[in-house]
């Protein structure tokens, strides 16, 4: 397996523009495709803007960032990625666009250039079945923010090459994130525990059991958890919590995994969460975190 | 707020000295009723209803059991409460406070006040089996333990994964390593018992703990 030193990030995003600072921090030259020219000069600005707070508080040295931004370049050209070594995908959660992206980047990339995706909910192995090259494709979740949270769930498809697995556990590695196996399970770890905890404490509320305001503060005084269902629920906004829950539950089926009513009234009377200012909890200040 | 306590004996939520018991008087408006016999305690009260509220440890069991219910009407100055605690773990500050549908107002403000006042944060709930808590987190651990057997990842990386990805300060693993198998099996069959929800079921590590133990 070659080394990997051109790491290219296909789609920008929030996650995209995320792991592609994650990759450029770790001293990778990172290309960030996108077919939206303002969706890369958004990226662009967010990048900066993070690393100029890197530098405030102490983290990272002025040389050091413009290093790395020089390091970090946008294109709206896919011909590009054939410098890349590994290619890690964060596009739209759709079979359809995936397969599409990874068909025209098997024709474009080395045959040594390792396939990843960043899909929370979409099985690894379809994924990989449309790449053209599933024996060297690997699943790459990170969490959201990317730039923050150094978890990354890693995960095999059927035919993944023992050799590609290994050696995107070694990238996983060199970016300075913190990878764990998990089977090519709907969901993986992370979303497979958390989708159907918080539709249980959505029941809860729906059953009558207790306030929003009373649940979170038992969960977070019990469980020491920093934050309690219905405020992490709105921090994710309905909307999205929906749309995960369906790809969740037409992926396994499980009661606990489908999306209570309670979601769509919410969704409907537009309490979608703290961006609009209201959601399980009422909020004054409709700005999210680090913006 | 002065307020008398009637200790029954092997009190869960209770089973050291604490402010809440060691700041009891001799007789009060309050009286607050802990260990495994309370409806003992409950029946040696007199003139019941002219206290402000009266506070009974529950454990699996719901309030309905000590009071009585009537047509989703019930509610009266007795309120029902458990401490927070996991298996063979130290309670936690959490007391979950039970209340019926016409709980009286100064009852229930009256116990949040006792509880608060001895450094206890209070969560309101009503009569439901498994209170907030046992009912959250049951499915989750049990949840855990099957998905160890069909190897999802290693024990080590679940624990990790909760941790690191929704800062959970210890994994469901490591969680119920620490606090008892059996105690969740104990838990999680009396809640499947009175939800008949499958995902209460013990999971099979639970259950091979609990004949073990």
């Amino acid at each position: 397996m070659a080394d990997i030193r051109t790491v290219g990030v296909a789609g920008c995003g929030t996650m995209g523009a995320g792991i592609a600072i994650v990759a450029a921090r770790a001293g990778f030259r990172t290309l960030v495709y996108d077919t939206r020219a303002e969706a890369l000069a958004k990226a662009r600005k967010q990048s900066e803007a993070f690393f100029a707070k890197s530098v405030e508080r102490g983290k990272l040295k002025p040389e050091q960032v413009s290093a790395i931004l020089a390091n970090l370049v946008g294109t709206s050209k896919l011909g590009d990625f054939k410098a890349c070594d590994v290619v890690i995908e964060a596009v739209f959660e759709d079979l359809k666009v995936k397969h599409a992206l990874f068909a025209q980047l098997d024709k474009i990339c080395p045959a040594h250039t390792l396939f990843a995706s960043n899909t929370s909910t979409i099985s690894i192995t379809e994924i990989a079945g449309g790449s053209g090259r599933d024996d060297r494709f690997v699943g790459m979740h990170f969490c959201l923010p990317a730039q923050l949270m150094k978890l990354v769930e890693m995960s095999p498809g059927l035919n993944t090459s023992e050799a590609s697995f290994q050696a995107a556990w070694a990238f996983c590695q060199a970016l300075g994130q913190h990878p764990v196996k998990t089977k090519d399970s709907p969901g993986f770890i992370l979303n497979y525990f958390l989708i159907p905890f918080n539709n249980d404490a959505i029941r809860l509320v729906e059953a009558g059991v207790a306030e929003p305001a009373e649940i979170d503060k038992a969960i977070k005084d019990a469980m020491g958890y920093a934050m309690g269902p219905f405020e992490l629920l709105d921090l994710v906004g309905m909307d999205t919590h929906l749309l995960v829950c369906e790809a969740m539950h037409g992926a396994t089926h499980e009661p606990r995994a489908a999306c209570p009513p309670l979601v769509r009234r919410m969704i409907a009377a537009g309490h979608l969460g703290k961006k609009t200012g209201r959601g399980f909890h009422v909020y004054k200040d409709s700005k999210i975190f680090g913006a | 707020m002065p307020y008398s306590l009637i200790d029954t004996g092997k009190s869960r939520s209770f089973p050291a000295a604490h402010a809440l018991t060691q700041g009891a008087a001799a007789a009060g408006d309050v009286v607050v009723v802990i260990g495994t016999d309370v409806a003992r305690g409950l029946a040696g009260i007199q003139e019941r209803e002219k206290k402000t509220a009266i506070v009974v440890e529950l454990g699996t069991e719901c309030l309905g059991v000590h009071t009585g219910e009537s047509r989703g009407t019930e509610g009266s100055n007795v309120l029902g409460f458990a401490r927070f605690r996991l298996g063979a773990a130290e309670p936690t500050k959490l007391v979950e406070l039970v209340r019926q549908p016409n709980t009286d107002a100064a009852a229930l403000a009256a116990a949040k006040k006792v509880f608060e006042d001895a450094g206890l944060t209070v969560a309101v709930c009503n009569d439901l089996p498994g209170r907030i808590v046992d009912r959250l987190i049951r499915p989750y651990l049990n949840a855990a333990l099957r998905r160890l057997d069909e190897g999802l990842a290693s024990a080590d990386d679940m624990d990790t994964t909760l941790k690191l990805g929704l800062g959970y300060p210890e994994g469901p693993i490591a969680l119920l390593e620490r606090t008892g198998l059996a105690a969740h099996f104990d838990v999680a069959q009396a809640l499947y018992e009175a939800l008949g929800d499958a995902a209460y079921a013990p999971a099979r590590r639970a259950r091979v703990a609990k004949l073990r133990a």
